[in-house]
């Protein structure tokens, strides 16, 4: 290498590197919420766990295969005792079998595909309806305002248990219609903070400023108002998803959900309630299965929240401080 | 009207109220909040205009009455030969181009989810101007003028100081070429030191441009140093319009007076030896505001006629033309206002609601 090479290479760095030749990036505030999200240990096992949820709801019929039962087949000779009672845990049915002589394992598995389905895609409706409702009544105001905010209010004060138990009377319990019912009693709450929301962005500068250059009322919306909904509707919508879950399994369990043939944890749960003094198992597993899920999704939600919300890491930060002044 | 070609902004008697409405579905008006009451201002083109006074008096309402955010009550405000106040929504598009807005709050008046780039690259794609690599070129060129660095383009609001995010501000109000620039508190969020910087940039950008200015702030050393001439204003009127230095030098409403007297000096000497006007009391409510001259119910010269008598904005005795007080009983420079007695009564002025 020739002197000049090295006088090159010596000379001033670009403004877009630090001295010790790091590179300064302008980093979005999505990276910087996931930055601060991959250090959540708790954050990061939660999503572990939810993979591996869907991952084994997704292979739900090969471990049918494996254990070697169909979700809803009865096995006589070796699911029930010679009372015809539920068998524990064995060596055909690793977690035992239901009072028909059905493989629990196999239909928890199987459960999983609905629980998450029905909790996914009411929470995803629940939020698209929530966001067009609320954003619309909080930007445009007025008589719009007065009738969407008074329609969501009229929804969160409806008794909704009896509401579900109607319908299914009337149309047959079904999972569309579980959505449905999902989907009507959690988008007013989500419509409601959005559009609180909305009123709060409505008065900032910003969009002051973005009327003062001409923008038209739809540019505005999509570009300065929508955009900093996302942060908090994320976090509405992670929230969300369990309660949806426990609400789907409710519902299953009174029997007003999905079709009980059909295996959900809410099913297998109202199932139990025959046979759980005899046989542990019939209640426990499910209700383990659910305990999971949703606790995984909340402490997800929680750390949605705080990952997206920069003041809770300062004082994150300061807590950590204030631990290691303490150790020393 | 006014065939002055020197004219950009003939501001008409403008009014500007807000009413306050109650009920829960059919809303009617209880009252009304004046915050702009019968406003007449010329600006020339390449002059800065002060306005100045205290909280809550109408300047940011009357700053947003000339960028046409507010429509104004009544009036007339004319914008290069063209009547604006009766222009709606989109009617107003090629007026923006020529008025812009430099806002208060640095850290308020920029979307924090969008990059400077796109933020300072609005107008060009509102306006359909310029777009892709002509667009960011524009950008950068605007972000050297004013003097940030053109590398930071994609960066976001949050990754800047509070001086550099009204630069950015300011980038984006000089995208189109405006005529006017109406700043409304521009620098009043920012540390002294940044002040100046930011300061001294609008006046550069103003000669290099040839930019007319209203400047709007409520600190009075600020607007001494940028504006040619100075609207004092009280409760949505003015009270007091001169040539910078002739305000400075010579007040003559006692508002004006009271004002100056309560702004800093550097001096400690100096802000020793003078007495300070204490004015009692608080700015009455703009929702009803007092009867006769406006002042009345704090002045320390007030008569029984100021009440009565709304005073005219017209030059006193031994003033310019261009120097023009709205006061029945202009101060003297020679007087000593700290020791006058009001010949009237005067209540309290705490602001309060209308009963319903």
């Amino acid at each position: 290498m020739s002197l000049t090479d090295l006088e090159a290479e010596a000379s001033v760095p670009p403004a877009s590197e630090e001295p010790d030749g790091r590179k300064i990036e302008g980093r979005s505030p999505w990276q910087l919420a996931w930055a601060r999200l991959r250090q959540d240990k708790a954050a990061m096992t939660a999503i572990v766990v939810i993979v591996l949820l869907i991952v084994m709801a997704l292979i739900a019929p090969l471990i049918a295969k494996w254990v070697g039962y169909a979700p809803d087949f009865g096995d006589r000779k070796l699911g029930q005792t010679a009372d015809g009672l539920p068998v524990g845990p064995n060596g055909h049915h690793p977690l035992g079998t239901d009072r028909l002589g059905r493989d629990i394992l196999v239909r928890a598995v199987y459960g999983a595909r609905i629980s998450l389905l029905v909790g996914l895609v009411s929470t995803l409706l629940a939020v698209i309806f929530g966001v067009i409702i609320g954003s619309a009544a909080g930007y445009y105001g007025g008589a719009i305002d007065t009738i969407l905010a008074r329609f969501m209010d009229v929804t969160l004060s409806f008794p909704y248990l009896l509401f579900a138990i109607a319908l299914a009377a009337a149309f047959g319990a079904s999972t569309p219609l579980t959505i449905f019912v999902i989907t009507f009693f959690s988008f007013a709450s989500i419509g409601r903070i959005v559009r609180g929301q909305v009123l709060q962005i409505k008065e900032r500068e910003f969009i002051e400023a973005a009327r003062s250059l001409g923008a038209g009322s739809v540019r505005t919306m999509f570009i300065d108002v929508i955009p900093n909904l996302i942060a908090p509707v994320t976090v509405l919508g992670s929230m969300t998803i369990p309660t949806a879950i426990i609400f789907e399994s409710t519902l299953s369990f009174l029997g007003a959900g999905i079709d009980p043939r059909t295996p959900s944890w809410g099913n297998m749960l109202s199932d139990a309630t025959e046979t759980y003094t005899v046989a542990w198992w019939t209640l426990f597993i499910p209700a383990l299965f659910l305990l999971i899920t949703t606790l995984a999704f909340n402490i997800l939600g929680d750390a949605v929240r705080d990952a997206l919300d920069p003041r809770a890491e300062r004082l994150f930060a300061a807590q950590k401080a204030n631990r290691k002044k303490k150790r020393k | 009207m006014s065939q002055d070609a020197d004219v950009l902004v003939e501001i008409d008697d403008v009014y500007k109220h807000f009413p306050i409405r109650q009920g829960i579905i059919f809303k009617r008006e209880v009252a009304r909040v004046h915050a702009v009451d019968g406003v007449s201002l010329r600006i020339r083109r390449g002059e800065t205009i002060g306005i100045v006074g205290e909280s809550g008096c109408g300047k940011s309402t009357l700053a947003r009455c000339i960028t046409g955010l507010h429509p104004i009550t009544k009036g007339r405000i004319v914008f290069d030969g063209q009547d604006i106040s009766q222009l709606r929504g989109r009617q107003l598009k090629p007026f923006r181009r020529d008025v812009q807005m430099i806002f208060q709050d640095p850290y308020g008046s920029l979307n924090p989810r969008r990059r400077v780039g796109a933020i300072i690259g609005d107008p060009f794609d509102i306006h359909g101007i310029a777009s892709g690599a002509d667009r960011k070129k524009r950008v950068q060129e605007l972000m050297e003028l004013v003097g940030l660095n053109p590398e930071h383009y994609n960066r976001f609001p949050a990754e800047f100081s509070g001086g550099q995010r009204q630069r950015i501000g300011i980038a984006r109000a000089l995208a189109l070429k405006p005529k006017l620039i109406v700043c409304d508190e521009p620098v009043s969020a920012l540390d002294v030191s940044i002040q100046a910087q930011v300061i001294n940039l609008l006046k550069d950008l103003q000669e290099e441009l040839g930019l007319t200015y209203v400047f709007i702030a409520h600190d009075l050393s600020v607007v001494r140093y940028v504006s040619d001439r100075v609207a004092v204003m009280y409760l949505g009127k003015i009270a007091e319009y001169a040539e910078g230095e002739d305000l400075y030098e010579k007040p003559r409403h006692p508002y004006t007076n009271a004002l100056l007297s309560a702004a800093s000096i550097a001096d400690p000497d100096a802000a020793e030896r003078r007495e300070r006007i204490v004015l009692t009391g608080d700015v009455p409510s703009p929702i009803r505001p007092p009867s006769g001259c406006r002042f009345h119910p704090r002045c320390p010269k007030a008569q029984p006629n100021c009440v009565e008598l709304v005073p005219e904005l017209t030059a006193r005795d031994g003033d310019t033309a261009d120097h023009v007080t709205a006061c029945h009983y202009p101060v003297d420079p020679a007087e000593n206002l700290a020791t006058e007695e009001a010949a009237i009564e005067q209540l309290s002025t705490e602001p309060t609601l209308p009963s319903a």
